[in-house]
């Protein structure tokens, strides 16, 4: 049982930290919401120059072959300073459904892209129907006799508007899991962008399909299978966004606590009051839990071990502390915690959007019941 | 990270499993036994010797003293298994008594004592709450006067095992009433059977069980029996020997009670249906999992850190709150599926599981308040841990 980060992960917790003070402040992170692209260009290449980009990709395809319980170290980092932009869908999401199912010629032609930053991706599953199973997805491709045809529509779709590519999950036969992937470039006919005004003040779209005509090497991975690799997607992505929630999470804990010190009433700091000081110590455990259910499931997921359940009381945890961190955190500011201005509200409103992405508690807690055989 | 114990300690746990299974005198899966209630103490002092015998109930002590040195996490995973079974090897000579002499007594003390202690043969009774002085306990006025070679004990101590059979007390006395209250206090060890002025009266409680309620009237303490400085007893009786303090015996007991209550709801039914299917059911037995599993995880990181030689001043308090709460949420659960059953306690007809979360659901407000209360440990989270000031 070893609870500490290794001396790569201390390494890469550091410097993920002094580029990400230096580089994403909040007047940044604050910008960037009111911004059509949603982040910076130039601040993407700089973190591609970091060898984020390509932190899981193998070094044959220019990554640097990290394992995934580093991405969440990362992405705990990211977290805590609300990094605006593609990463997650790219990195997470597309470039991991790449690795696990792309060809060889996939893998030689978008991973090294990806890596060097060349290369957006975004994942679109999720449809009108908000669920996050195999009957939620109705998007339909049909083999044309050259390729294929898709129709449908894809929601809360991450940063389509500036991806280069998006893998789609389609739905090509009869059966609740005849579903396919697809790489598809953004800009092929008959795929309209709507981006979404979202409480998050991230970039998500409504993706409407209409006869999109891809070739038969767009497919990803095998014909009707590809649910295994959604399935695998999902269980990154509930984890990645669960050390993101555990890195805003931390952060708000510190504010709150720098602030119960510094703000004063009745003549003294508001911090000597008990009910400011438990309010802080009830954050602070959860966090504490946050943190360790986030790493173990994170681990499972690096050593390939089963971990269905641990993915589910990660993320239903996380969920709810994170929801209770940002009240807590809101009620011991104040109203100067409510304003544009002050970074409080920047973390509930983010905290709500992933509260919700990959499954919410009670989705969550199905899965958990259902494995205590209930 | 890793998050395996290493396969020296699942051995070990393997090891335990199998002793518990075959030495245990009572059966775990029908009744949990208190070694604070009168009734029971006599059966687990019988399975406390059996420890001792196997060198497990020392084994956290420096081998110098006869014990193990055992690693926290190897600590960690015997306490899981007992809790796991409703055992508790805790013993005050062992965890407390012990530790202090090792780190304060003289050379008489020690093998006066340390000896008996690791055979289990002294029955200790924890002398520091009074009727005035609990979540305050620096404010203890139990006053200890000097007369030649004797302490004069004159006071009251409350919420002890010295009701049930108990051969010694350790306590905290006054020695000095014009001192700051913390420097003002010694450490003393008394004798209570057949001492002129101990009176004990048990102390009903709403659990069924009792405490005790130890009064001194002038009674005769050899000033041998002060452990380190006198006036120092406070910071004496704060030492601590590097016991693994997770707390990880109560999400070991929690996933026990919940595999019980999910047995429970897939045996019985209302409207002839399975509880099990119940989807407000199934959502908050999912959630005391997810619950237990978390404690579970941060009660290990407390272990680990002690093992780095880290101090877990605010995780250990993390635990405590959090550990005792959950208990509390986990039989409030119980009782809330047990319904008009749930009224039904030990020894009742129909009781359901022997009317064990019953009671266990009373014990379970206990926990909250008793080795430091809920809101204590919030201020010590806030204060020590977070460093914000203090009222």
């Amino acid at each position: 049982m070893d609870l500490g980060l290794t001396e790569t992960q201390q390494m890469l917790r550091n410097s993920a930290r002094d580029f990400l003070v230096a580089e994403c402040s909040t007047d940044y992170v604050r910008d960037m919401e009111n911004d059509h692209r949603g982040y910076s260009p130039e601040m993407w290449t700089k973190m591609s120059e970091q060898g984020w980009q390509g932190l899981m990709i193998p070094e044959i395809y220019g990554g640097v072959e990290f394992d995934f319980q580093d991405l969440t170290i990362l992405l705990e980092e990211m977290g805590r300073y609300m990094v605006p932009g593609p990463f997650f869908s790219t990195v997470v999401l597309s470039s991991m459904a790449i690795m696990e199912s792309g060809s060889e010629q996939q893998k030689q032609e978008y991973l090294p892209q990806i890596a060097d930053g060349q290369l957006i991706v975004t994942f679109a599953l999720t449809e009108p129907s908000a669920g996050w199973g195999p009957k939620d997805v109705s998007l339909r491709a049909a083999d044309n006799g050259s390729g294929y045809t898709l129709n449908g529509t894809k929601l809360f779709v991450p940063n389509g508007h500036v991806s280069d590519l998006i893998i789609v999950v389609a739905r090509t036969g009869q059966h609740k899991e005849d579903i396919s992937l697809f790489v598809c470039p953004t800009q092929t006919e008959g795929i309209t962008h709507t981006l979404l005004n979202t409480i998050a003040s991230d970039r998500q779209s409504e993706v409407v399909f209409k006869n999109v005509s891809l070739p038969y090497d767009s497919l990803l991975g095998d014909l009707e299978t590809g649910w295994d690799i959604v399935s695998k997607v999902l269980q990154w992505g509930t984890v990645g966004k669960c050390a993101e929630m555990v890195g805003g999470a931390q952060q708000v804990l510190d504010m709150t606590v720098e602030y119960a010190k510094q703000r004063t009433q009745f003549g003294r700091p508001i911090g000597t009051f008990q009910a400011i000081q438990h309010h802080c110590a009830n954050m602070a455990t959860d966090v504490e839990g946050s943190r360790y259910v986030t790493y173990q499931a994170a681990w499972m997921l690096s050593e390939r071990l089963e971990c269905s359940k641990q993915v589910a009381s990660a993320k239903a945890w996380v969920s709810d502390a994170y929801q209770r961190i940002c009240a807590l955190g809101h009620q011991s500011h104040g109203a100067i915690g409510f304003t544009k201005e002050h970074d409080m509200q920047l973390f509930s409103r983010r905290a709500k959007a992933a509260e919700v992405f990959f499954g919410d508690t009670d989705y969550h807690l199905e899965i958990v019941a259902k494995s205590l055989n209930l | 990270m890793d998050f395996k114990f290493q396969n020296v300690d699942e051995d070990f746990r393997s090891e335990v499993v199998n002793f518990v299974d075959t030495k245990l005198p009572w059966n775990w899966k029908k009744c949990d036994l208190d070694p604070e209630d009168e009734k029971d103490s006599v059966l687990v002092g019988q399975f406390k010797s059996k420890l001792a015998d196997k060198g497990w109930l020392t084994m956290a002590w420096p081998e110098e003293y006869g014990g193990q040195s055992a690693s926290h996490m190897r600590q960690v995973v015997f306490n899981e298994e007992m809790a796991y079974r409703g055992i508790s090897a805790g013993d005050a000579g062992v965890r407390m008594v012990g530790p202090i002499l090792m780190l304060y007594g003289t050379e008489d003390q020690k093998n006066d004592f340390l000896p008996k202690i690791a055979k289990a043969e002294i029955n200790w009774s924890q002398g520091y709450s009074e009727p005035d002085a609990g979540s305050d306990l620096a404010s203890v006025q139990t006053r200890a006067v000097e007369d030649g070679d004797d302490f004069i004990v004159t006071g009251s101590k409350i919420w002890n095992s010295a009701h049930a059979d108990s051969d010694w007390m350790f306590m905290l006395a006054r020695t000095d009433t014009d001192a700051p209250k913390h420097r003002g206090i010694s450490f003393l060890l008394t004798e209570l059977k057949d001492v002129e002025g101990v009176t004990i009266e048990k102390i009903p409680m709403m659990w069924n069980a009792y405490r005790g309620l130890a009064t001194f009237d002038n009674v005769k303490v050899p000033r041998k029996n002060l452990i380190g400085e006198q006036n120092r007893g406070w910071y004496v009786g704060a030492a601590l020997l590097d016991f693994e303090r997770s707390g990880v015996d109560r999400p070991a007991r929690a996933r026990r009670i919940l595999e019980e209550l999910i047995s429970f709801c897939r045996e019985n039914k209302k409207n002839s249906r399975p509880l099990s299917d119940d989807p407000i059911i199934r959502k908050e037995l999912a959630d005391l999992s997810v619950q237990i599993e978390t404690a579970r995880l941060m009660c290990y990181n407390v272990a680990w850190m002690q093992s780095q030689d880290m101090i877990p001043n605010k995780e250990a308090s993390i635990t405590k709150v959090y550990g005792t709460e959950m208990l509390n949420r986990l039989y409030t659960l119980g009782m809330k599926i047990m319904g008009l059953y749930g009224q039904l306690g030990p020894g009742s007809k129909l009781a359901p599981m022997d009317g064990r979360i019953e009671n266990a659901w009373l014990r379970s407000f206990g926990g909250m308040v008793a080795a430091g209360t809920s809101e204590i440990q919030r201020n010590i989270i806030a204060t020590r841990g977070l460093g914000l000031p203090r009222g």
